[in-house]
């Protein structure tokens, strides 16, 4: 298959890791993996802070460079973010409809259905669980609100990660509730944020892993920072650098 | 004044009565930061949000339907208020033609105008009342108080609250805020004929609200309550209970008065079969509440003998006209988007600075005020305004919901009209940044020079975390540390790969 790669913005600013991981791991599935020059943001930022007509260059911008896959130059596009699939899926034909842009509202509809988050894509649409990873350490897992919420993305990962050889699942605790991010909202209110990722950080704590993963950069920035913060020692993982990790390329944890 | 009534430790909350039961204190985070604080506030939200929201799991767990349920409930809704005219007169000739007299007010003002001329005439000193959250909206026993009528709430936890002059911190445990040892203070303090030695005991305080209230009752010439549903069709108007107050409310006085919102009126009869499933499982998480009670104007011989129905629309045609925000007109008050929401177990129901707090609350009050409408309160820094901003968008409400109100968007779309009232104005700092953001996410190429920039940041401070950031940044440093930096760009590792 040939896909292509939205990294997203945050992650291809801040967290390239959980991008080269999703390249790599769909080369060593056999893929051809693409990732066009002029993506950059799905616009859920300016959207979710109530700036929709802001976000309708974002938006475009978004539209413009992934539409190649409806004349067939990818047969799909993966993002390694719940949120900002859920977004592609669900905000931006909305917004383009509501500032009165039709056509782009549709281009987006299409584009969106042939955007998948990353376990989507593999359990779904690639049909595999097993990915042939390896990963010798104790993981513990946050779901993230936007991929068990918006996407309905349910035990995928679980399916992918149960597989992964050497890896020892801890479950953790009030794992359905939000760590506190929230976008802005982690500025905006941000006593209220530290309060929620505080609680968030205290359950990564009590299972005792070594790693807490995460389908969505942003969750784990949040989680990470606040387990830093406190010298837990616990480290973050992106779903993806799991799954890419092999005997060969092993788990390194740090960013190229 | 707290030290003068002889209770050092119960203060009221919030300490100042409100003007206003929909907009009072400061803007959501300046008064998160005083109820985060409170460390006993924070216990008693956990414990109790925990409890309730376990409950409801597993009462709805257990219906194979309750999707269908959810799904008719919205349904009827969508439906009631595409055509809320039609059945609001269609309610007023059903209860007139059964021997009630219906009042339309146009806003709190007109509806406690109303409610205080009928007390009045019939010449009641006391009232005693049902829980309702449309009376609390309207502040309705205040305006009875300045008119000399003293109003009693009989639902044990709206008691506590009123005497111990707090706000509701919930919409169906408006005590949620208080544990029994407070409570007992309150009652020992406050109630008047508390026995002696009371205490903390739950039993103990039960029975003595029991007598308290039961002697108040037996009293009683007028009732005052909300309603949960009312039926177009027949004129049939319902409140839904626990404790059974409601049931010696409604039955016991001479005369009664109804003050329901304008959007609880549902067309047919059969409708109650969905709403009387989805109410009690999704507020007290119980198959089935204790008491119902239902009564069509006034049967002689039975009940009261006089029935008022006040229609309440105080903002709710002003939500209506929006056509993504007037879901939140579908509510039916189960409160299980607060037993769910994590920034309401953190920072409790005062903090909404609205009768109405919590997820729902955030959707509502603003839209009962008109926000960012000529005139209307604006802007993330107001105290209506910057509701819809308090949320992680988690979507936990949605989920919870038993008719599916999509608060998430709703909130998106809130933000959006908070931020942008129409004419001119000038940009806030927020505003410049975010356009400017807007440019760079637009272009790839901008984005790759921002990666490019990052990265070389992150060469200069090799790997190490970062501590402190300057504000805004400093939000975020506050708790956590900033990341560590890449060293090089996605691009350059992209670049380089696809020369291999």
């Amino acid at each position: 298959m040939r896909i292509a790669v939205f990294a997203t913005c945050l992650v291809g600013t801040v967290a390239p890791r959980a991008a080269t991981a999703t390249v790599r791991l769909l080369e060593r599935l056999g893929h051809t993996v693409d990732m066009p020059a002029d993506q950059a943001c799905c616009g859920q930022m300016h959207v979710n802070t109530g700036y929709g007509p802001e976000a309708m260059g974002v938006i475009r911008n978004h539209v413009r460079t992934f539409a190649p896959v409806l004349d067939g130059r990818w047969d799909a596009i993966v993002a390694p973010s719940g949120s900002c699939v859920g977004s592609i899926r669900h905000q931006q034909a909305d917004v383009a409809r509501r500032n009165g842009d039709d056509r782009l509202a549709r281009t987006a509809e299409q584009v969106s259905a042939r955007t998948y988050e990353l376990s989507e894509l593999l359990v779904d649409v690639l049909g595999v669980t097993d990915v042939g990873a390896w990963f010798p350490h104790t993981v513990t897992y946050h779901p993230t609100c936007h991929s068990l919420r918006v996407l309905r993305v349910g035990d995928r990962p679980r399916q992918l990660l149960e597989a992964v050889e050497g890896i020892e699942l801890r479950e953790l605790g009030e794992a359905e509730q939000c760590c506190g991010f929230g976008g802005t909202f982690s500025l905006k209110n941000s006593e209220t944020s530290a309060a929620m990722v505080t609680d968030k950080a205290d359950e990564v704590v009590a299972t005792g892993a070594e790693v807490v993963a995460a389908g969505d950069w942003s969750c784990l920035l949040n989680i990470s920072g606040a387990l830093d913060r406190r010298r837990t020692g616990v480290r973050a993982a992106h779903l993806a650098e799991i799954l890419a990790s092999t005997r060969d390329e092993p788990w390194q944890g740090a960013d190229l | 004044m707290s030290t003068f009534l002889g209770m050092p430790t119960v203060r009221p909350q919030p300490s100042r009565p409100p003007r206003d039961p929909l907009r009072w204190g400061a803007s959501f985070p300046h008064a998160a930061h005083e109820t985060l604080a409170d460390g006993q506030l924070r216990a008693n939200l956990r414990t109790a949000t925990r409890t309730i929201r376990d409950k409801r799991r597993r009462v709805t767990a257990e219906l194979d339907d309750w999707e269908q349920l959810r799904d008719a409930g919205a349904a009827i809704k969508a439906s009631a208020m595409a055509r809320l005219p039609d059945l609001l007169t269609q309610l007023e000739e059903s209860v007139t033609a059964r021997g009630g007299v219906v009042h339309w007010a146009r806003d709190a003002a007109e509806a406690n105008e109303v409610v205080t001329g009928i007390v009045r005439e019939a010449g009641a000193r006391e009232v005693v009342k049902v829980k309702s959250m449309a009376t609390q909206e309207i502040g309705l026993n205040e305006a009875l108080a300045e008119a000399g009528i003293d109003a009693i709430e009989t639902d044990l936890a709206e008691r506590i609250v009123q005497l111990a002059g707090d706000q509701p911190s919930h919409i169906l445990v408006p005590a949620i805020h208080r544990n029994r040892e407070e409570i007992r203070e309150i009652f020992t303090h406050r109630m008047g004929d508390a026995p002696e030695g009371l205490s903390s005991e739950p039993r103990e305080l039960a029975m003595a609200a029991r007598a308290h209230l039961r002697a108040r009752f037996l009293r009683a010439e007028v009732a005052i309550s909300g309603a949960n549903m009312a039926i177009a069709e027949t004129g049939t108007v319902a409140v839904v209970e626990s404790e059974g107050n409601g049931r010696m409310c409604l039955t016991l006085p001479r005369l009664l008065v109804t003050v329901m919102g304008i959007e609880k009126v549902l067309p047919t009869a059969r409708d109650l079969e969905v709403f009387l499933q989805l109410l009690p499982r999704s507020s007290t998480g119980e198959r089935m509440n204790p008491y119902t009670s239902m009564w069509t104007g006034v049967t002689p011989g039975d009940g009261p003998q006089e029935f008022h129905l006040v229609l309440l629309d105080n903002g709710r045609t002003r939500a209506l006209a929006d056509e993504l925000g007037r879901q939140a007109l579908h509510c039916i008050r189960c409160s299980a988007c607060l037993n769910v929401c994590p920034v309401y177990e953190h920072t409790g129901g005062h903090a909404y600075g609205s009768v109405y707090p919590g997820p729902i609350g955030a959707i509502l009050t603003p839209q009962l005020l008109g926000v960012g409408e000529p005139g209307g309160p604006a802007g993330a820094h107001d105290p209506t305004g910057s509701l819809p901003f308090a949320s992680t968008l988690c979507g936990a409400c949605f989920d919870a919901c038993p008719v599916k109100i999509d608060i998430p968007a709703a909130l998106v779309h809130l933000r959006e009209r908070s931020l942008h009232p129409p004419g001119p104005h000038a940009p806030s700092a927020t505003d410049v940044s975010m356009r400017v953001a807007a440019r760079v996410l637009s272009s790839g190429r901008a984005l790759r020079w921002a990666g490019r920039a990052v990265a070389l940041v992150g060469r200069l401070t090799g790997g190490r975390a970062i501590r402190w950031l300057p504000w805004p940044g400093s939000l975020w440093t506050r708790v956590r540390d900033a990341p560590v930096l890449p060293v090089r760009s996605l691009a350059a590792w992209w670049a380089r790969r696809s020369l291999r």
